[in-house]
């Protein structure tokens, strides 16, 4: 032991010293978002700790990430175009490029070999290997013009991985869907759907890759595209949600990544809203609505489906809301602090991690008992992505 | 537009027009601004005010417009666009003080 203890000494320190990588799985790793210093806090999600921050990341102040399959890499879409390949084993950047001038998220194609990356400026998608970044597509969207007249692609938003090494995204200008095929690299197949509904503003896929559905701002209802039939075309469904009341000034778009799934009920987010509406999975008819504290951004359920939790637009965004998913009644609501951005559940969802950026922290909830169990410091702290979205199409 | 409407807002601008005159925003009061600005607008702006689903907030993009319309839209809003009314939380002289501070790209 005598000889060993310094080589074991060494070795500690070496491994969270910069620049030198640990010797683990990712498994129970993940990344937070700093959105104002442009970097990256690497996780890890079991002792709660930081293990590493990542700067030069550039506009980080709408950030998402995904995963390499190996669970090894994060890839990083900036709001300025950036594109970073994060080693979280390592907490260095192996490779960035600016790709666009103003991007909104992006996708890992099925096999993991492709990402994908949603612009606004210039609007449309470009296709990267996921290995050195390098183009493999560059798709743009429908021409448009703006407010003054002059000349412009359609903003991208809504990009999802799909099954069969698609892509699916929609047009914020132009109310379209498309389905970009990407079997034969070099050779991206597009098929378009036009007249979705007014104003796309994000999107979402089932977790089993069947159904795409469009959230819109410009109308009642979302957009429905079953991708087992995509002969069929995309339908509108809830298109009378709002019907008879007044909309609300809307001060932040909600998100639909992930989806909120509970048995055969789905919750999602009315657009204006202070609402949940519910809706049985299958026909898309809605079965409820629930009152909740604000317009909801996120609406998440807990991996096991027992509890969906909320969080809400400016100027409501210092609570989190927890609905029973049988009940519909709301069995929580948590202060959590001015900025609660984004909430994050560990894969088998004992604990939720929570961003509240005004107090430049992340607070960890125990799910059953509501407790707050650990709080993370981390600057301005938006989007929370665990290494377990690797494994999940749509994430 | 209406008469009747442009009446209608013409009379708005001379209304709040006078306040505008005399914008006197607290420093502290300004600190809290431009994190709203950054952080609430930022959600559709970006930011760094580069844009996003909505337009950028920069001098450039605003050759063509004064500060007290710029203050107009952001008190009243944009009808047919996401843009919503920041009444709630600006007062006339704060929302003119905003409008001015990003029409000479002076945010901090």
């Amino acid at each position: 032991m005598s000889r060993l203890l310094p080589f074991l000494l060494t070795l500690l320190v070496s491994g969270y010293a910069s620049g030198e990588c640990l010797t683990r799985g990712t498994g129970d790793m993940g990344v937070v978002v700093e959105r104002a210093a442009g970097s990256l806090k690497v996780v890890d999600t079991s002792a709660h700790e930081v293990l590493f921050r990542v700067p030069g990341l550039g506009d980080l102040s709408h950030a998402s990430v995904v995963y390499s399959r190996d669970g090894r890499y994060a890839y990083v879409f900036g709001r300025d175009g950036g594109l970073s390949k994060i080693d979280i084993l390592c907490g260095t950047i192996v490779k960035r490029i600016v790709q666009g001038g103003n991007s909104i998220g992006g996708a890992i194609s099925q096999d993991g070999t492709l990402i994908a990356v949603s612009n606004y400026e210039p609007g449309g998608v470009k296709i990267f290997s996921s290995d050195d970044l390098s183009l493999i597509a560059d798709i743009p969207a429908t021409p448009t013009t703006d407010r003054e007249g002059k000349p412009k692609q359609a903003k991208t938003v809504g990009l999802v991985d799909a099954p069969g090494q698609r892509f699916v995204v929609s047009l914020y200008d132009t109310g379209e869907s498309w389905i970009i095929d990407m079997r034969i690299p070099g050779q991206p197949a597009i098929q378009r759907f036009t007249h979705i509904g007014s104003l796309p503003y994000d999107a979402l896929i089932t977790p089993d890759g069947r159904y795409y559905i469009a959230g819109l701002f410009g109308e009642d209802g979302l957009s429905l595209l079953d991708l087992w039939h995509p002969e069929k075309g995309p339908r509108m469904i809830l298109r009378d949600y709002g019907r008879g009341d007044e909309k609300l000034p809307v001060y932040k778009m909600p998100h639909l990544e992930g989806w909120a799934i509970a048995g055969e009920r789905a919750f999602l987010p009315a657009v204006g809203r202070n609402q949940i509406l519910v809706v049985h999975r299958g026909d898309w008819q809605e079965t409820g609505r629930v009152a909740v504290h604000g317009q909801p951004v996120f609406v998440m359920a807990r991996p096991d489906g027992r509890q969906i939790w909320v969080n809400f637009a400016f100027p409501n965004n210092d609570v989190v809301q927890v609905i029973d998913s049988e009940t519909l009644n709301i069995v929580k609501s948590i202060t959590t602090g001015k900025g609660t951005l984004h909430m994050e559940f560990s894969p088998r969802g004992e604990e939720v991690w929570i961003s509240v950026r005004d107090r430049d922290e992340v607070q960890v909830y125990d799910t059953e008992s509501f407790e707050l169990t650990h709080r993370i410091p981390a600057d301005k702290p938006s989007g929370i992505f665990f290494t377990a979205r690797a494994h999940q199409t749509g994430l | 537009m209406t008469p009747a409407t442009l009446t209608c807002l013409l009379s708005l601008v001379t209304a709040i027009a006078s306040p505008f005159a005399s914008a006197e925003v607290p420093e502290s009061r300004q600190a809290e601004i431009i994190h709203l600005l950054k952080h609430d607008c930022g959600s559709c702006h970006g930011m760094r005010l580069e844009g996003g689903l909505g337009p950028a907030l920069t001098p450039e993009h605003f050759r063509l417009w004064d500060p007290q319309q710029l203050a107009l839209t952001i008190l009243y809003g944009r009808p047919g666009t996401p843009m919503p009314p920041w009444r709630p939380f600006l007062s006339d002289s704060e929302a003119l003080w905003l409008a001015t501070v990003l029409k000479q790209g002076g945010v901090p």
